[in-house]
């Protein structure tokens, strides 16, 4: 016997097991249409808990992507400091985070196709459920016990059919959203206490050097600007421009050089 | 002939290309036989290709039982083995 002719019998054998059976086989209509409607039940909540995993993972992926932006900015930052071992230290960082975030696009893309995957499945159960239930109310109305028997088999083992393959997929939806969680249980871990806190003090840290390194150019460039105003040596005036560019606010802020409001407030003490 | 791809659905497959089914048939059990997973997903896709290419697809308020139940086309060899199950590997 080939491959496929005794998958199908065992899986027929175990879809058809899950079925009872009653003495008038109307009642096993009424039962099997409650089993199915069970079961969307649980379909819907299969759907919810893999979307809720997707979502989790792309919570993680958007807070990975921040600190790789930083981390992006930060080497930019030192590169124009002239800071390259900063550079070097954020960039490697970065690539870290990268490494992660890939993982998480497989797992999310993994977590979108079972999705998408019970949705479907679910929209066939669906139809079939309603087809289901007209022909149940059908066969009860049209057809005697013994009549509807031949009718009764054909319907409910086409729609236990239905359930197995569904059921498989739930099975292998929960397993994955399973497995997908224990990883994101692991990388918030991660990201909570152990090697990503590390980035991001790293990142804190990169970030005062950083600041360090600017403030000391900026304290450089005043130092300049207040030895221009004393007529001082200008060596370093081509720092300048953005100690005047933080100078220009000030001065084109006039006041009314009127008398200040200090005097009226002396004579209202008595 | 009607034939279930299961997380797909169910088809009517002409009687005429049921030799050809039987043939890609023969290919997948050798796949299984040597554990070789290419050969497998190869086989498996030929013969879900030909049931969706040779057959039309019933409607989903279709309620009638299927002749042949087919892996979908995203499992594994142990995938199959597991449904296999107790039953083993040997053809009865």
């Amino acid at each position: 016997m080939g491959l496929m002719k005794r998958f199908s019998m065992i899986f027929k054998a175990k879809a058809s097991k899950t079925l009872d059976r009653y003495e008038d086989p109307r009642e096993t209509l009424d039962y099997s249409y409650e089993r199915q409607l069970e079961l969307l039940q649980k379909m819907r909540r299969g759907v919810a808990d893999v979307a809720t995993s997707r979502k989790r993972v792309e919570l993680q992926a958007q807070s990975l992507q921040q600190s790789a932006a930083k981390l992006e900015n930060q080497a930019r930052q030192a590169v124009s400091q002239n800071r390259d071992d900063l550079a070097r230290e954020a960039l490697t960082r970065r690539a870290a985070i990268a490494g992660q975030l890939g993982d998480l696009q497989v797992q999310h893309d993994q977590l979108k196709t079972e999705e998408a995957k019970l949705v479907d499945a679910s929209q066939r159960l669906q139809a079939k459920v309603e087809a289901f239930r007209t022909r149940k109310e059908t066969i009860k109305a049209t057809y005697t016990a013994a009549e509807a028997q031949t009718r009764i088999n054909e319907a409910v083992s086409g729609i236990g059919e239905e359930m197995g393959d569904v059921g498989l997929a739930m099975q292998r939806a929960e397993d994955k959203v399973a497995q997908m969680q224990s990883r994101a249980g692991a990388l918030d871990e991660l990201m909570a206490s152990g090697a990503l806190d590390n980035l991001s003090q790293t990142s804190d840290r990169l970030e005062a050097e950083l600041n360090r390194t600017s403030a000391d150019s900026m304290v450089e460039a005043e130092l300049s600007r207040i030895r221009g105003e004393l007529g001082g040596p200008t060596t370093a005036k081509q720092l300048g421009p953005r100690a005047e560019t933080a100078q220009g606010a000030p001065t084109q802020d006039e006041r009314p050089a009127e008398e200040t409001p200090s005097a009226p407030a002396q004579e209202e003490q008595r | 002939m009607i034939v279930r791809i299961m997380g797909e659905g169910q088809f009517e497959v002409p009687q005429e290309r049921v030799d050809e089914l039987n043939r890609l048939d023969q290919e997948l059990q050798k796949a299984v036989d040597a554990d070789d997973e290419d050969a497998f997903q190869t086989a498996l896709q030929g013969l879900l290709e030909s049931v969706r290419s040779g057959g039309n697809q019933l409607p989903g308020d279709y309620l009638g039982p299927s002749e042949l139940v087919l892996p979908s086309p995203d499992s594994t060899i142990e995938e199959v083995r597991a449904v296999l199950g107790e039953e083993g590997l040997i053809p009865g």
